[in-house]
């Protein structure tokens, strides 16, 4: 029965392959990237089964596999996948190789424990994808912090620790709230039925209710809030990129971020509902802000990794924005855009990697006229970049179009604010397309760059074709997503939800829609 | 065989052999290749167009085929489809695009036979016409947005194709294809918005539902003008109107076939076929048909008087192309959507053949612009200077030829709606003829002023280029019999459009299009023609007489004068209230904001919790010592922590 197995092995693999490193001979740096290479994509094929096998009309969790773990605190090895969860843990297993590719000639000191934490990585992500139990939720969500933490910390840039330190502080300090609200969902559930369990399932059989369910939700929000990043709470992220080395930035903005929102998905959404309203408003305007704020940094960057890292707080906000409008398509267009931006942001910083390799200097000054001497290159990151502003035919647009569709019917005047970003996005990025390869070249040192070698081209090209598909058939994506959505939908407005253009509770009530500058007509005249 | 349903393939497949094998073609082959393809997908608008023919002959109201290539986007009650919708509207535009298109692949094998880089040029020229195709076929708002970003993004990388040129001392190639995506976008953002309201309000994106739904149940008037008024805010960006025009005169930086395709007879009537295709929505809003027909008629006479006074030959036909963009909304504007696609066929053909004829002029120069250092080109170049005098004559709208027809009825469609309009169009038609000529005889006529070393290179473009003038040279003569004025025979492109514009007969104060009495109709003909006449007269006494005369370079007369030449420093205000403030803005949040008030907050809370921790723990000790060893641990910390922060 290779379903209910799937997810452990998925989720096991990388930390046992990580593991099996230590019988590696010290100075067969080779034989390490080599093997690691081996467990990332068998990982990847093994995580191909769940897209295949994933049934469409199933809203609920599949491959679940649920063990008792702790009993005396009613903890259990619980997971499951649903149409959410399938897609991230697809994104994380594909990034998986293409990382440690990225990494095959710039790492090179400490080779077996780079390769270590990179695997021991993917099993925490995976862990927080497939958990559905909170407490081994947590684990996973805490252990996932060690290996980011080296990763950053040793084969980082100069302000390695610095960023490295920032970086915990900030999510440890979410998640020791979160544990908080953990523990006391699990004694009010005891409280009410006489069990204790972790499980979400029961959990959310004894829901919490006014202000208990208010601060509980706040909680969990801020841990997820700082992950996401939300406006404010983001200047860790900037620092992290820029600190980190590319294995590191490709899967903070291409996986890390995502646990965020889809925390908020898995948890705040079904365990919170009427929470969830009472905060929306807030989180809309605190989203729109940091996707205009995000967008007006990126806009002020010297230094190609801080400005796709800024990149990446005004792209979360568009997500945030798609989730909380709380219908089918902002949600949908929101979880399209998780995929979407772990894609295209993932691309960016490989590409900025593979330029870094050659250069040593990361600052778009030290750029101009590559077009002529990195062709190819040229022609990825601009389709990188096309895709990354929302191109309608690449990814971007998908996502984005969605959230903006879903979020106009919520709320009008977040929506008009919003997608000002598509504008500045545009900006922002063919600014640095413009500097980096257009005009001629002005330092000696990029006039003999070789273009992409096989190893690099076939890191970027799976991401290319990916863009292109989702782009122009999103439907495979689209029909493994909304079955989750909608019941994710009834678990939060306990209804069912309309199909359409029905604006939602929270339409009428929340603050940013009593400014809304354009009334909307139902029948008129 | 029916090659319509494939007419999206052939330049796909054409830019995919370019991309691949393009360099190794040759500049022949891989232009051949381009050029196939476009004539193929010709080919197949001509069948189609024969097949609508049939259907609209038949007079059944639904004279259109509809071919679905896939589903594309599904999310709950939002549906939009890949699917192509030929109809009288959209068989017009893509006969012009892809034969106009194809004349231009032809010509381009000719111009870039010099340049390295011809196999890129081909796939951007091929990837073009598939997104125009996409653009005007699609049979949904969604699926025309896709063409319409698709354009955006062919006109970026041809405006900067040349990429480590300059374009003027400030701005470079590349910087000049950026600030016309970036202006884009704004219209764009109207674009999406309107979309969005469409949406809301009436549950679907297709024309056919949208326009349904919005006859028989239209939505509150305040949404109405809304979607009207985003919509034009798309349009203006695309089609170049007051308040973005402004990057289309910078887009002349790409390659002068570019210029010919994308910035004058195909991309940037994009907006003006939106807006007809959207006539319903905006004539069930008569207050913002008003407002269309302002801000075209408004730019045609603002960006006429720029074209008075530029000197590079391209920024003058670009600022024309403009000023007829404007023409096309003022037509719109005054309710004759039919008249709009009128002038839209006929201005591909005249202006394709101006900026194909200087191409032939700047390609003959080795690549001079300024018409100051021309002159007397026509002994030199006889067959661009006749072809180039066809479209002048045409352009000016002199009797007989196709602009005048297609002028005659964007004016009188003006006249019965609002004689200002009609003055405004009038005024211009003047201008138009002013500048035309001014480009003519200073190009063409006089003493020869080019430097003697390009002077010696001198000669007639190849074949491969002329031929495609000459076929547009005919077609700029005998292209506005497809439409005569009721006083002289049978309008046979409002006839076949008029399925299309159907509609219009329930909607109130739309029933049928007033005729003029014949007697008007006579003297507003008179009217233009004495206007262009007169155009012609003072570009004959101010340009031509005066010669080579010292004076007619003059730096300045007054200040008007300068102004104009200056653009209105339209680029300066932009600058000044737009773009300097956002970088300002930009820096300030990252400088001050975030470095200053969100890191140094998120800083010293951690501190402000370590302090308070060790503060509990002295409380709980009690003794002396140690209150003052974690004092001092404190400071110290306080010390590093600033250090850190400074560091």
């Amino acid at each position: 029965m290779i379903d209910s197995w799937i997810l452990t092995w998925l989720c096991a693999l990388p930390l046992l392959g990580g593991v099996a490193i230590v019988l590696i001979p010290r100075e067969r740096a080779d034989l390490v990237r080599w093997w690691s290479l081996a467990i990332s994509a068998g990982t990847f094929l093994l995580s191909l089964h769940l897209w295949f096998h994933f049934n469409v009309a199933d809203t609920g969790l599949q491959f679940v596999r649920s063990h008792a773990w702790i009993p005396r605190f009613g903890i259990d090895y619980a997971v499951g996948v649903d149409g959410i969860s399938l897609l991230l843990i697809l994104l994380t297993t594909l990034i998986a190789p293409l990382t440690v590719l990225g990494s095959w000639r710039s790492v090179t000191e400490r080779v077996h424990l780079f390769h270590f934490c990179l695997l021991f990585l993917q099993t925490g992500i995976l862990g927080v994808f497939m958990a559905s139990d909170l407490f081994l939720f947590y684990v996973f969500w805490e252990i996932m912090l060690v290996p980011m933490y080296f990763l950053i910390g040793i084969w980082g840039g100069t302000r390695r620790i610095y960023a490295a330190v920032k970086f915990f502080i900030f999510t440890m300090v979410g998640s020791i709230l979160m544990l908080a609200a953990i523990i006391y969902l699990v004694v009010h559930h005891q409280h009410v039925t006489g069990l204790m369990t972790f499980e979400l399932a029961a959990l959310l059989t004894s829901p919490l209710e006014g202000q208990a369910a208010l601060l509980a939700c706040l909680a969990f929000s801020l841990a997820f809030a700082i992950k996401v990043p939300l406006f404010p709470l983001h200047t860790w992220l900037p620092d992290a990129h820029v600190e980190a080395p590319t294995a590191g930035s490709v899967v903070l903005a291409g996986v890390l971020l995502k646990m965020g929102t889809y925390g908020f998905l898995r948890f705040c959404f079904p365990l919170f509902p009427e929470a969830v309203h009472q905060i929306t408003p807030w989180i809309m305007t605190l989203a729109v802000i940091g996707i205009i704020y995000g967008a007006l940094l990126a806009l002020a960057q010297e230094d190609i990794k801080k400005l796709i890292a800024y990149s990446s707080v005004s792209h979360l906000g568009f997500v945030m924005i798609g989730m909380f409008a709380l219908n089918l398509q902002g949600l949908t267009g929101g979880i399209m855009q998780m995929v979407g931006h772990g894609i295209s942001t993932g691309a960016l910083f490989l590409l900025v990697g593979m330029i870094y390799e050659r250069r040593h200097t990361r600052l778009i000054s030290d750029f101009g006229g590559l077009a002529k001497v990195m062709p190819l290159y040229t022609l990825f990151f601009l389709i990188t970049t096309l895709s990354s502003i929302g191109l309608p035919g690449l990814n971007g647009f998908v996502g984005e179009f969605l959230i903006l569709l879903g979020t106009f019917q919520v709320s009008k005047l977040a929506t008009i604010f919003a997608a000002t970003g598509v504008i500045l996005g545009a900006i922002y990025m063919l600014r640095l397309v413009q500097q980096v390869f257009f005009g001629t070249i002005r330092h000696e040192e990029n006039r003999n760059l070789g273009d992409l070698v096989p190893r690099e081209i076939i890191i970027i090209v799976p991401l290319i074709i990916l863009m292109f598909w989702i782009g122009l058939y999103p439907r495979p994506f689209i029909e493994r997503i909304e079955p989750s959505v909608n019941h994710l939908l009834e678990q939060v407005d306990g209804v069912e939800p309309a199909p359409t253009h029905a604006a939602l509770p929270i339409g009428s009530g929340g603050a940013l829609d009593n400014h809304a500058v354009i009334p909307v007509a139902g029948e008129g005249k | 065989m029916d090659l319509y349903p494939l007419i999206l393939a052939f330049p796909l497949i054409g830019l995919l052999i370019n991309a691949v094998l393009g360099r190794r073609l040759g500049v022949r082959g891989s232009g051949a290749v381009a050029s196939v393809a476009v004539l193929l997908s010709f080919v197949g608008a001509i069948q189609a167009f024969i097949k609508v023919r049939h259907l609209v002959a038949l007079g059944d109201g639904e004279a259109r085929l509809v071919v679905r290539l896939w589903e594309w986007i599904h999310v709950g009650g939002f549906s939009a489809d890949l699917s192509l919708l030929f109809d009288p509207l959209s068989v017009v535009m893509i006969l012009v695009v892809t034969g106009v298109g194809f004349l231009i692949h032809v010509y381009s094998i000719g111009y870039m036979s010099h340049d390295r880089d011809y196999a890129r040029f081909f796939v951007y020229l091929n990837l073009f016409m598939l997104a125009m195709l996409l653009l005007v076929l699609g049979d949904n708002y969604l699926v025309l947005f896709v063409g319409w970003e698709g354009v955006g993004l062919c006109s970026y990388l041809l405006i900067g194709f040349w990429y480590d040129r300059m374009f003027t001392t400030k701005m470079s190639n590349a910087a000049a294809g950026k600030k016309a995506f970036i202006v884009n976008r704004v219209g764009d953002f109207g674009f999406l918005l309107a979309l969005f309201l469409i949406f809301t309000n009436f549950h679907s994106l297709n024309f056919d539902t949208v326009f349904a739904a919005a006859a028989h149940h239209p939505a509150a008037t305040g949404v109405m003008t809304a979607i009207g008024l985003l919509l034009l805010l798309g349009a203006t960006g695309k089609s170049a109107q007051l308040p973005l025009f402004v990057w289309l005169p910078d887009a002349m930086a790409g390659p002068t076939p570019v210029s010919a395709l994308i910035h004058a007879a195909t991309m940037v009537t994009a907006g003006v076929y939106m807006v007809a295709r959207s006539h319903i929505l905006y004539a069930l809003t008569p207050d913002v048909l008003t407002v269309v027909a302002w801000v075209g008629g408004l730019t045609a006479i603002f960006a006429a008087t720029i074209a008075c006074t530029q000197n590079d030959i391209k920024k003058v036909l670009a600022y024309s192309t403009v000023s007829q963009l404007g023409y096309m909304f003022l037509g719109l504007g005054c309710a004759a959507f039919g008249g709009g696609v009128f002038h839209v066929v006929t201005h591909a053909f005249f202006k394709a053949l101006l900026f194909l004829g200087a191409g032939s002029v700047i390609h003959a120069m080795s690549d001079e612009q300024d018409i100051r250092r021309m002159g007397g080109l026509r002994h030199k170049l006889p067959l661009t200077f006749a072809t180039f005098l066809i479209a002048t004559l045409a352009i000016a709208g002199l009797p007989g030829f196709s602009g005048f027809f297609s002028k005659d009825e964007i004016l009188a469609a003006a006249f019965s709606r609002q004689p200002a309009l009609w003055g405004l169009g009038v005024v211009t038609a003047g201008l138009t003829s002013f500048y035309m000529f001014r480009l003519m005889f200073l190009t063409f006529f006089g003493k020869s002023r080019v430097e003697p070393e390009r002077a010696a290179k001198l000669k007639e473009s190849p074949p491969v280029m002329t031929v495609p003038l000459l076929i547009l040279a005919l077609l700029s003569i005998v292209g506005g019999l497809i439409g005569l004025p009721p006083v002289l025979g049978r309008h046979l492109l409002g006839g076949f459009l008029a399925p299309v514009f159907e509609g219009l007969h329930h909607i109130e104060g739309f029933g049928h299009a007033e005729h003029l009495s014949a007697s008007k109709e006579w003297l507003l003909m008179g009217i233009s023609t004495v206007a262009a006449l007169g155009g012609f007269l003072l570009a004959w006494t101010r340009v031509h007489k005066v010669g080579d005369k010292e004076g007619l370079f003059a730096k300045s007369r007054n200040g008007f004068y300068r102004l104009l030449e200056d653009k209105y420093r339209v680029d300066e205000v932009y600058d000044l209230l737009i773009v300097r403030p956002l970088s300002k803005l930009a820096r300030f949040c990252w400088r001050v904001v975030d470095e200053l008030v969100i890191d140094l907050a998120v800083n010293f809370s951690g501190l402000g919790v370590r302090l308070g921790g060790e503060l509990m723990r002295l409380f709980q000790n009690g003794r002396i010592q140690s209150y003052a060893f974690f004092m001092v641990l404190g400071l110290v910390m306080l010390l590093i922590r600033v250090l850190v922060q400074q560091g």
